[in-house]
């Protein structure tokens, strides 16, 4: 009974996913039913531009649910992720309080009882009020939830990985002047890599690891299909096709699923109806980024082209 | 269906999987959410909370396929497996013991379970029979090939061999047509169990079997290396080309608070009459690592030299400023060829331009100092990789001499043991004098260990 709704819960999933215009695998699909149901973190890693941002926009707005985005970066650290205190407001409220403060202690007769009196006020300026959330912080002061993203985990310092593995298992965070905040709601987490590094094991521990690499060739048609409408099946099949074929060649960056949705647009913009040499020569720019492998690519355009008709007539 | 699930991840240990325990109650956790019903599901799931990169997932993918092949009519029937896996436990263990279960024609009815199981031709009774019999003789603990027999009369026993071969002897003599059906069943039964032993020991004996031999591998000498190890070799070089690369291709910046620096923090606060609200510490400078390597690829350590361009390749990928040198009569510098293709291809391009000669460590000094002299800096480690045998002919260890001078540390790799130094056409002592470390370089881990401290000084 329970193995039944599990897997219409994640065909429901699917079908949620696909109507914000993200065609989901299966195994994509099964990653965010399952972070859902045991409230995990998911770490997405694959080559650049297969859609691992994208997912979290996705499952944001499928949830509709707000997302908090936190880019990661060289020398990211604590005061830029998840908190800092308002200095400049701090210093003005002192100043502005100046006189209050005179009225309050002016009581007091000695020094031990002045420094007394003013125990009293607590912590006035660092409470709430003068705390400046970044987004770690933010995501975890939602009401509803939200889906947060952070992205390019690859690219932040190993000292950051371990700053978030509270946030990640607990879904807290420990500032030491207010204690601990923990979430209203547990955000959706997602985490994206490019594996540019290696992540400690600590952090991948946390997580539900899931690669997303190229499609396969029906899936991407749907993509496309979901993303570029007005292009023709047959345009479609064979552009698809065609970059299948690229990517079977040994080249430095190959065209990932951004680059196919970019050249299904330039076709539609160019009013293709097919493929040939020239459109294809022409706009071989939007698909290979580095002079090199365009220069790799041009001989076999032909071959390939040809390779993509023919597939297509049979497939 | 836990007690399987524990068993998983034995044997995903095994395929070299790192399972803790709180990954296995994640992987149950989650195993609870989606069900045993669609397996391509439960795949994926697995996968997900398991495997923590994209080699270890084909890993544990594979193993998956193994371990739930196991029970092979069971996928064919859901239901009816469901039940027979919920009779199982009183079933087997105990049936030595009980008697008491009917049905079956007259004649069978004071046979025991086992006979009358093999008798019903119930594949799925049978099967999971052999499942719990594994689990009673604790098949995971399985470790070498050799005990294979061994489990496999533990099975046997377990379902209660012992009263079926009673029976059959009664039956040799009362009825011998029935005898002669059963002891085709036994059969077919031993060489069910004996695969489910097979599997077992591919499933659980992995792990151990592979510890076992790469520690026979690490320290075998490179040159004696038997041809069908050298796939293996190759595979464990890269293991450890990749742990080189874990632990120092990220450029780590150290800051070293503590030491203030006072010059920089006066002149940084000047806005501030001095008063220092920034301050400035002092960083401890690091050189980063800049290494050439001259690989000998001659004949006379041609077994070698294979290993030790896989590992200069690594290096290649590990430090950023590697200039790699290959020579045996003469000398060309091979940076290139190894920065842009795969180690196989790399290493076969290389042997073909100078591999196999024989070696001349003289001219091929002299190539070097004509040419990639100004490549050497005081920052510079110079690995020297070779057995120093110059076939009698002039060592110009001077040279080597002015190498040394260059550059910040001079070592030398020979895979030869110390005894041999010096004997024969070996000038490894004149070359010695000029060399800051020199070590024997003979199995993958001294490899490891030599590369390591040159790649660590830097650090």
């Amino acid at each position: 009974m329970a193995d039944q709704k599990a897997s219409t819960s994640i065909e429901a999933v699917e079908s949620g996913l696909a109507a914000q215009g993200y065609i989901a695998s299966r195994q994509i699909a099964t990653a965010v039913y399952l972070s859902q149901q045991i409230e995990k973190p998911i770490l997405v890693e694959g080559p650049a531009g297969v859609g691992k941002t994208e997912l979290a926009k996705a499952i944001a707005a499928w949830s509709g649910k707000k997302m908090i985005r936190l880019q990661c970066y060289e020398g990211l650290d604590e005061a830029k992720a998840l908190y800092e205190w308002k200095y400049a407001k701090q210093l003005l409220y002192t100043q502005i309080l100046k006189d209050k403060l005179g009225e309050v202690l002016g009581g007091a007769q000695t020094l031990h009882a002045a420094l007394d009196q003013l125990h009293d006020f607590g912590d006035v300026f660092f409470s709430k009020e003068f705390v400046e959330p970044r987004p770690l912080l933010q995501a975890l002061e939602q009401p509803g939830g939200c889906v947060l993203l952070i992205d390019e985990i690859d690219k932040s310092d190993a000292e950051f990985e371990s700053l978030l593995l509270e946030i990640l298992s607990d879904f807290q965070v420990t500032i030491p002047e207010l204690g601990t905040v923990s979430a209203i709601t547990p955000p959706t987490v997602i985490l994206t890599s490019n594996s540019e590094r290696d992540l400690g094991d600590a952090l991948k521990r946390r997580c539900l690891h899931l690669h997303i690499g190229f499609p396969e060739q029906r899936l991407e048609e749907r993509i496309v299909e979901s993303r570029v409408p007005g292009i023709s099946q047959t345009l479609r099949r064979q552009m698809v096709g065609f970059i299948h074929e690229i990517r079977s060649l040994d080249l430095k960056k190959l065209p990932s699923v951004s680059e196919t949705i970019d050249w299904a647009r330039v076709l539609v913009l160019l009013q293709a109806s097919e493929l040939d040499t020239d459109i294809v020569k022409d706009t071989l720019n939007v698909l290979l980024k580095y002079e090199a492998d365009i220069e790799a690519a041009t001989p076999q355009v032909t071959t390939f082209i040809a390779k993509a008709a023919r597939s297509n007539v049979f497939g | 269906m836990r007690e399987n699930l524990h068993r998983f991840f034995r044997a995903a240990r095994g395929v070299g999987v790192h399972v803790s325990p709180a990954e296995s109650i994640d992987a149950m956790r989650a195993v609870s959410q989606v069900g045993f019903s669609d397996r391509a599901v439960l795949r994926d799931a697995l996968l997900l909370t398991l495997a923590k990169s994209q080699d270890e997932k084909l890993a544990l993918g594979d193993c998956f396929d193994l371990f739930f092949s196991q029970p092979g009519p069971r996928q064919e029937q859901p239901e009816g497996a469901d039940q027979d896996a919920s009779q199982d436990p009183d079933q087997a263990p105990s049936s030595g013991a009980s008697n008491d279960a009917g049905g079956g024609s007259p004649q069978q009815q004071e046979l025991g379970p086992l006979a009358q199981m093999l008798l019903s031709q119930d594949r799925n009774a049978i099967a999971a029979a052999i499942a719990s019999a594994a689990g009673a003789a604790s098949l995971s603990d399985i470790r070498y090939s050799t005990q294979r027999g061994i489990f496999s009369s533990r099975i046997l026993d377990a379902m209660g061999l012992q009263r079926l071969r009673d029976e059959l002897d009664e039956l040799t003599a009362s009825n011998p047509a029935l005898a002669e059906r059963l002891r085709a069943a036994l059969d077919a039964l031993r060489e069910a169990v004996r695969d489910t032993v097979s599997q077992g020991l591919a499933l659980y004996a992995r792990e151990e079997a592979e510890n076992l031999r790469n520690d026979i591998l690490r320290n075998a000498p490179l040159a004696r290396i038997e041809r069908r190890q050298v796939a293996e070799m190759r595979a464990l070089i890269r293991q450890i080309a990749r742990r080189l690369r874990e632990r120092y291709s990220k450029p780590r910046k150290r800051q070293r608070r503590g030491h203030l620096d006072v010059r920089r923090t006066l002149r940084r606060n000047a806005a501030w009459g001095g008063v220092p609200f920034l301050t400035a510490w002092k960083r401890k400078h690091r050189d980063r690592p800049k290494i050439v390597a001259l690989c000998d690829v001659s004949g006379s350590v041609a077994q070698v030299s294979d290993f030790f361009l896989l590992l200069i390749h690594s290096l290649h990928e590990v430090v950023d400023d590697v200039r790699s040198f290959a020579f045996s009569s003469h000398l060309i510098e091979v940076s290139e060829i190894l920065e842009a293709k795969s180690p196989e291809e790399a290493m076969a391009e290389i042997m073909s331009k100078v591999g196999f000669g024989s070696s001349d460590y003289g001219s091929s000094l002299v190539d070097f100092e004509k040419e990639f002299m100004s490549t050497l800096t005081p920052q510079t480690t110079v690995i020297v990789l070779g057995d120093a045998r110059s076939n009698n002919l002039d060592p110009r260890a001077d040279i080597l001499r002015r190498i040394s001078e260059r550059s910040k540390r001079l070592v030398w790799l020979n895979p030869e043991g110390r005894l041999a130094w010096g004997f024969g056409d070996s000038e490894m002592p004149r070359y010695a004098t000029f060399c800051t470390v020199v070590r024997q370089c003979a199995t993958a881990q001294q490899l490891e260990r030599a590369v390591s401290d040159i790649v660590a000084t830097y650090q």
